[in-house]
């Protein structure tokens, strides 16, 4: 297992040099010279020459990218061009709400996924199965932004059951975690559609391997062949696909922060956005990316843990 | 090989008129039409057929392990130890299965959960059926993995089907199925997927396991060489019907139907050159096709007018009451008596 | 099997109904939005960008059916106009993507070795970026225009196709008439164009249904964002975006666009699932 893991982990390796390669030359494609966006069309040619320097532009791209590279393995993801305050402690103060929302979704994500889609594949074909699936549909179809207004109508505005708070009140742990609750449903009931179908189908196709017939042949309670023979082998494709849509989970981060107007990695993006603040939004792609690759590994150190058979290799 | 033709005993199991239907395409057809057979204490009876005459079928109707939503048994009883399987629950049947009896798959490759060690999958049904602690069945687990004489068993307790080869699968299935000490085992072509050396080690291990244990052996295989080695009765089913039965000397000596005449014939044997293998012709006919008569008429050189008409019923032959065949024309029957049907 | 409830003559129905039904009404209703989105400029009662500060965020009316925006502009007018630039940008940022992806793959899968280990490294590192954030940093850095915003979409849409094409090369590659090719000469262009493009469509096919419905929410959340296509144009993504600021005091300016969005999702995602349960030979018998 741990040379399995430590395997995993150095092909990890490759995938975030790929990963910093590619956003450093996106951002160097971008049209006009940054320290002309940054400082205006009216800045005097003494101040972009500054900044330029300032901002290491008048290098060779090639040593840019190196010292790019190297600054980030040192955990320096440089300044915010605006603020010019370092960008991961930027990152880093709102890191935390990001987190609790995208953890808080998946739970609600697997908690309820889970059990749906393996009650659906139970009673495959029958009224609850189609229930069931068509929820599922409905979550799948909804853009993130959409549910988010439409719970932020009903139960923020009309009903009134949860407070639209500012950033400030986020001070007090009882508020912060009332203002957690719609949000976290939002992406977490958009989770739950993508789990409930995966589980669906993975528990079909397992539930027709020849060992299942094994477990009935030995008198396994229908319930315990499900639960216990079934689950456990139908895991591993929804494994694959919880770690594939932590993408889509971290883009819809984004848009419900927006609508709820939390704060979090997904309003500082935004705000870098309109601000043009190229390193800012450089340093949160890459921030991204770590944290699908940790996704990834943590995905396959999951096979390691579900498949004995990956546990041997 | 044990006789138990003339004993006393009540059969296990003893199966009367079952018929087992499939839909197809919104129709449903029969798989296993009107099949009666049963086994005693301590008897091998050997099912035998080319794949796709209801063999297999007639195994899972057994345990009631047809799948609901695609097939039936329509009609007829199946009685194990006198108690009827068709009028038990789903409930019922859970606590019977891996119990009372017991069966082991073809595919030794498949047919174990990869992701539970074997020490677990065996234990498991001890602690459904028996209510063991965990320790008390893993201790009974161990033992039956030494039974089925699984080299160095302690250290191979905790290993992974994927660890195990073919062979060795097979015997932790036996172990499973032999947990709980069931009265049958149903063993469908459990050596067919092994090579021929450890077929015969199997075999030897089943034929030596059910004398110690005393049980009844329903044997599937479509091998009939296997049939000789293991078996003490064979019934030689063909579309869905058994067509012939005869303790095992008598089938091999004198063959009745054509049809297991011709599957002798197919069959490699070493007092024989292999120029005299004679390959059956014609094709086994698709459940879907329904024919009012024997199924086997339109490949049956001997066939009469008869035999496209009329089922044959099982008689017996040479007025022998233990070897029956489905034959117009070599069964005890009377030629022009019409049989009801 | 039993632990699967038996299915009645009711079920049955509905599975039917589920199967045939549920498909063949996507296929119809992504139909009449594509045709509404075409015929916008004839069926749209007014011009979409004509304002009228009188129906400042006037309520639906009998002569304005969806009500009026911020600016009094006619909110159906815009929908139907909004749907042009949806399924434009969907439609054309997949056909880039299943091409310059299902091209990357076939060459990947067929020529193998080195080659195909960089482009799947490549594509792996593609993977590795959440495709919204993704395509929100390409639009932010080329500019926001029609254009830059079916590339940006594209990008994200590369690596799913790529992965798709390659093991169905892989296998059709080692069948007769790809060796039989080989052996008469043909160029390996000719050959995977001509003899392993076909075999693999249908699976590419489906994968593009179902990553239309991801383009179209992709397109609306950039613009959500304010990333989309520059206003005036009408986007429904844009419209939102617009209605969000006035939604307690005119909910119609969202929720109209968000049903738009909302029926167009729906109807390919039923689609996509016909279309993928009819190709999947395990599920075509069923």
């Amino acid at each position: 297992m741990l040379a399995y893991t430590l395997k995993r982990l150095l092909v990890a390796i490759p995938t975030l040099l790929g990963v910093l390669t590619i956003v450093f030359f996106l951002v160097r494609v971008a049209p006009g010279d940054p320290a002309i966006v940054i400082l205006g069309e009216n800045a005097t040619q003494v101040a972009i020459d500054q900044l330029r320097e300032q901002l290491g532009l008048n290098k060779p791209l090639m040593e840019q990218y190196f010292s790019f590279i190297g600054a980030i393995a040192q955990g320096d993801f440089g300044r915010s061009m605006i603020s010019n305050q370092p960008v991961l402690t930027e990152v880093l103060r709102v890191l935390p709400y990001t987190l609790e929302l995208t953890a808080a979704s998946l739970i609600i994500g697997i908690v309820l996924g889970l059990p749906l889609g393996v009650i659906a594949a139970r009673y495959r074909n029958t009224w609850i199965d189609f229930s069931i699936r068509f929820f599922s549909l409905l979550g799948l179809s909804f853009p993130a932004f959409i549910s988010a207004i439409l719970l932020l109508l009903a139960f923020a505005i009309e009903l009134r059951w949860f407070p639209v708070i500012g950033e400030a009140a986020y001070a007090d742990p009882v508020q912060r975690l009332r203002a957690l609750i719609l949000p976290s449903l939002n992406l977490g009931l958009i989770m739950v559609a993508y789990i409930t179908r995966v589980t669906r189908s993975s528990m079909l196709t397992v539930i027709s391997e020849d060992y299942i017939r094994t477990a009935r042949a030995k008198g396994v309670p229908a319930r315990m062949v499900i639960w216990r023979h079934t689950l456990r082998n139908a895991l591993i494709p929804i494994v694959t696909v919880i770690g594939l849509y932590l993408g889509v989970l971290i883009g819809n981060s984004v848009l419900t922060e927006m609508v709820f107007n939390r704060p979090g990695l997904g309003k500082l993006i935004v705000i870098a956005l309109n601000a043009r603040d190229y390193t800012t939004l450089q340093a949160m792609l890459v921030i991204y990316a770590f944290f699908i690759v940790l996704a990834n590994l943590i995905t396959d150190l999951l096979y390691g843990v579900i498949d004995p058979k990956v546990r041997h290799q | 090989m044990s006789d138990t033709l003339n004993s006393p005993l009540q059969p296990v199991l003893s199966v009367e008129n079952i018929t087992t239907e499939f839909r197809i395409n919104g129709a449903w057809h029969p798989a296993v039409r009107d099949l009666s057979f049963s086994v005693k204490p301590n008897e091998t009876l050997a099912i035998v057929g080319e794949s796709g005459c209801g063999k297999s079928i007639t195994a899972l109707s057994v345990m009631r392990l047809i799948s609901k939503t695609q097939g039936r048994i329509s009609s007829g009883s199946i009685r194990l130890q006198g108690r009827d399987l068709l009028a038990c629950s789903e409930r019922e049947m859970e606590a019977i299965r891996g119990d009372a009896m017991s069966m082991i798959f073809q595919e030794p490759m498949t047919s174990l959960n990869p992701v539970m060690t074997i020490g677990d999958q065996i234990a498991e049904s001890l602690r459904y059926h028996r209510g063991l602690s965990r320790r008390q069945a893993n201790a009974r687990a161990l033992e039956l993995l030494e039974l089925v004489k699984i080299p160095s068993a302690p250290s191979r307790f905790k290993d992974y089907p994927h660890q195990f080869s073919g062979g060795m699968r097979q015997r932790v299935m036996i172990a499973m199925a032999l947990a709980c000490d069931p009265q049958l085992l149903l063993a469908d072509e459990p050596t067919t997927a092994l090579d021929v050396t450890i077929q015969v080690q199997i075999l030897a291990l089943l034929a030596e396991l059910k004398e110690r244990t005393g049980m009844a052996m329903v044997f599937i295989t479509h091998n009939l060489g296997v049939v000789a080695s293991i078996a003490d009765r064979v019934a030689v089913m063909y579309g869905g019907r058994i067509i012939e039965e005869a303790p095992v000397e008598q089938l091999f000596d004198r063959p009745t139907h054509p049809y297991t005449e011709a599957l002798l014939r197919s069959m490699p044997r070493v007092d024989r050159d292999r120029s005299e293998l004679h390959p059956i012709p014609g094709q086994v006919p698709p459940i879907t096709v329904r024919t009012p008569g024997c199924r086997y008429a339109d490949r049956c050189p001997l066939r009469i007018e008869r035999c496209i008409r009329e089922v044959p019923p099982l008689a017996p032959v040479g007025g022998n009451p233990h070897h029956t065949a489905r034959c117009w024309v070599r069964a005890d029957l009377p030629v022009q008596e019409s049989i009801a049907s | 099997m039993s632990a699967i409830a038996a299915e009645t003559r009711l079920s049955r129905l509905g599975r039917l109904m589920w199967r045939r039904k549920a498909a063949s009404v996507g296929a119809i209703v992504t139909l009449l939005v594509i045709v509404s989105a075409i015929l916008a400029p004839w069926l749209a009662p007014y011009d979409p960008n004509e304002q009228n500060i009188l129906l400042n965020l006037a309520p639906p009316s009998d002569e304005y059916l969806l009500g009026n925006d911020t600016y009094g502009r006619d909110i159906l007018s815009r929908i139907l106009w909004g749907g042009r630039v949806s399924l434009f940008v969907g439609v054309s940022s997949i056909a880039i993507a299943m091409i310059v992806g299902g091209l990357l793959g076939i060459i990947a899968g067929y020529v193998g070795g080195r080659t195909d280990r960089v482009i799947m490294a490549v594509m792996d590192v593609l993977l590795s970026f959440p495709s919204l954030v993704m395509g929100l940093l390409v639009v932010a850095v080329l500019g926001p225009t029609l254009t830059n915003l079916i590339i940006a979409i594209a990008f994200t849409a590369i690596a799913p196709f790529a992965r798709i094409a390659r093991a169905p090369t892989m296998a059709v590659k080692q069948r007769d008439f790809v060796e039989a090719g080989r052996a008469l000469g043909f160029s390996d262009l000719r050959i995977m164009l001509v003899h392993i493009l076909p075999n693999i469509m249908d699976e590419i096919l489906v994968l593009a249904s179902l990553w239309l419905a991801t383009a179209i929410r992709t397109e609306a959340s950039l613009s959500f964002i304010g990333l989309g296509v520059r206003p005036p144009t009408a986007t429904w993504g844009g419209m939102i975006r617009d209605g969000f600021e006035n939604m307690l005091d005119a909910p119609w300016l969202v929720l109209f666009p968000s049903l738009a969005i909302l029926i167009i999702m729906v109807a390919l995602n039923l689609l996509g699932d016909g279309l993928r349960d009819a190709t999947d030979p395990k599920l075509r018998h069923e």
